[in-house]
């Protein structure tokens, strides 16, 4: 039984009057799949944001490996060792795909103004390693053929295959991915479920919120369904599946 | 890839020689008072264009830094102060100015962060004009030269035309290839980073918030050694300096460079200065940055040398 590596306690989260997020609690282990599902409002993303650090828990604390996490900035999660996609990609424009995930390296690298103005003397060995771990990290995802390219020049299947590139380049041990199937046609959702339990199979953690439910049910070790801000069930996914309470909710009935 | 990075330098180093042999050779020397001139006005808009053109935060008010770099060294060497004393004074007072003006400032983008640079430069400029101890409208003039070693110094002086002109390039260049070497690093990926998107760069653990004030700081340093070292070229220095229409025209020449490309702003920012204090524009001056800023946003938001790339680019469908 291995420890939880994410521990979310009572986390509550409102804009306005709204319940967002209401006392949610979970965790999860290191080392496997946990999706997190639910109607379209149920506060996934927010969930994910919170993790990220992109909002703050109005109460309620995140637990990263033991170390409280909630309510630090985005940056210092990153350099813990959290890393994210987003649900539009966010690739970088302007920069080379390979750039792009250079700059997921940011927290596995050193230097700062004065020995990057000083240069290559300084820079040039650490720069050199980086450079050859993210064409590595491109490597096994099978995309090194467009470290050159304009990253907002790529397909959108594509865009997502180098978000996540970047998001590994920083070696997290917990990785976020917000609907990575989204927008993917069936063949590329299939590759995308293979990724993943790759990317498990290397001992990364990988929380995932997504839609596409037979990718959900075919490659999560674990579930949590919310509802309206309200974690309604939490367990395997057949479990989670056969639950009266997760029935109703998507099925819309009133009384979930 | 080094090669390929730093042999434009080494072309603009002979360049530089090259021009000057030309000038002396034809007799033509009085030219170099001005290319000596648009050599540190060159420095505040290389500065700028790490922090607009990589940063992408925008800076209405850099020649509020240059004045402050001008005047501060001014007053200090007036005073008294050797010369080794009063240009690092000069330019770490623009660095702390920057700072803590940076802090709030920085916090807003976009429309926002233009006017509140805007405003702040137009506070540099009334406080030079309101106060005695920087000459009010007149500003201050009679500075002496900034003395380095063995006779050389920072001055107008006529004898020294040469050494100031290969001064004012070597800082040019000192300042390029910093530049340079900035923009290729992983600080400079992460500026570009947060420029393309603040929460993604943040969630890749970009510290966003001090990285755009370091580069803010940094800008306002060159600026301020701009400012410093022409206050002691001219021996003098103006309120003029620290006008709207200055920083203005800093981000035109920035806008016509291409935004992000330090290259391209040195080219403009050379050839447009020096036509400008040759007096080519006449009583017009200001009214051609001005027309430049707009002509580059309507026409060429990616600068002017990229209207010859689009031209020889093939199979480009606008």
């Amino acid at each position: 039984m291995s420890r939880a590596l994410l521990e979310v306690n009572s986390l509550h989260r409102w804009f306005g009057g709204l319940h967002v997020i209401d006392e949610v609690s979970f965790s999860c282990r290191a080392g496997i799949v946990k999706a997190i599902i639910g109607p379209n409002g149920a506060g996934k993303t927010t969930l994910f944001n919170l993790i990220a650090g992109s909002l703050a828990p109005a109460s309620g604390s995140i637990l990263f490996d033991g170390r409280p996490t909630g309510g630090l900035p985005p940056h210092q999660i990153a350099r813990r060792g959290i890393s994210r996609t987003f649900q539009a990609t966010r690739l970088f424009p302007r920069m080379s795909v390979l750039e792009n995930v250079m700059v997921g390296r940011h927290v596995r690298t050193r230097g700062g103004f004065m020995a990057s103005m000083i240069g290559p003397a300084l820079m040039g060995p650490g720069e050199k390693r980086a450079r050859e771990a993210c064409l590595a990290v491109l490597d096994e995802l099978g995309a090194a053929d467009l470290a050159g390219r304009d990253a907002a020049s790529l397909a959108f299947g594509r865009q997502r295959v180098v978000e996540i590139a970047r998001a590994l380049a920083s070696e997290p041990r917990l990785l976020l991915l917000d609907e990575p199937a989204c927008g993917l046609n069936p063949a590329e959702t299939e590759d995308m479920g293979a990724l993943i339990g790759r990317i498990r199979d290397r001992g990364i953690t990988v929380l995932i919120v997504e839609h596409d439910m037979s990718l959900v049910m075919g490659i999560s070790d674990e579930v949590l369904v919310l509802s309206a801000g309200r974690r309604i069930a939490e367990g395997a996914p057949r479990d989670v599946q056969a639950d009266p309470q997760v029935v109703a909710v998507y099925l819309g009935e009133a009384d979930a | 890839m080094y090669l390929r990075r730093y042999f434009p330098v080494f072309c603009l180093l002979f360049l530089v020689i090259l021009v000057q042999v030309g000038l002396t050779a034809l007799k033509l020397e009085f030219y170099m008072t001005q290319l000596t001139m648009s050599a540190y006005y060159t420095l505040v808009a290389l500065g700028l264009t790490l922090l607009m053109g990589y940063a992408g935060q925008v800076s209405m008010g850099h020649g509020g830094f240059f004045a402050i770099g001008g005047y501060a060294a001014a007053v200090l060497a007036t005073v008294g102060f050797a010369s080794w004393v009063s240009l690092p004074a000069a330019i770490l007072i623009t660095g702390l100015v920057a700072l803590l003006i940076g802090i709030p400032v920085l916090r807003l983008r976009g429309h926002y962060l233009a006017m509140a640079t805007l405003a702040f430069g137009i506070i540099v400029l009334r406080i030079l004009l309101g106060t005695n101890l920087f000459g009010g409208a007149d500003g201050l003039s009679d500075i002496p030269a900034f003395r380095l070693f063995a006779g050389l110094a920072i001055t107008g002086r006529k004898a020294l035309r040469v050494q100031n002109y290969y001064i004012a390039w070597g800082l040019v260049l000192v300042g390029l290839l910093t530049g340079i070497n900035l923009v290729h690093s992983r600080v400079g990926r992460a500026l570009r980073a947060i420029h393309g998107n603040e929460d993604a760069a943040a969630a890749m653990g970009v510290d966003v918030a001090r990285f755009k004030l370091a580069t803010f700081v940094l800008s306002a340093l060159y600026a301020g050694v701009g400012g410093a070292c022409l206050a002691f070229f001219n021996g003098g220095i103006g309120p003029g300096e620290a006008g709207v229409m200055k920083s203005v025209r800093y981000v035109a020449l920035v806008a016509a460079g291409g935004m992000g490309s330090l290259w391209g702003t040195l080219a403009v920012s050379t050839a447009l200065t020096f036509l400008s204090l040759r007096g080519a524009f006449g009583v017009y001056d200001d009214a051609v940055f001005g027309a430049i800023l707009v002509g580059i946003m309507l026409f060429a938001p990616e600068g002017v040398f990229s209207l010859l790339a689009r031209r020889n680019r093939p199979g480009n469908a606008q």
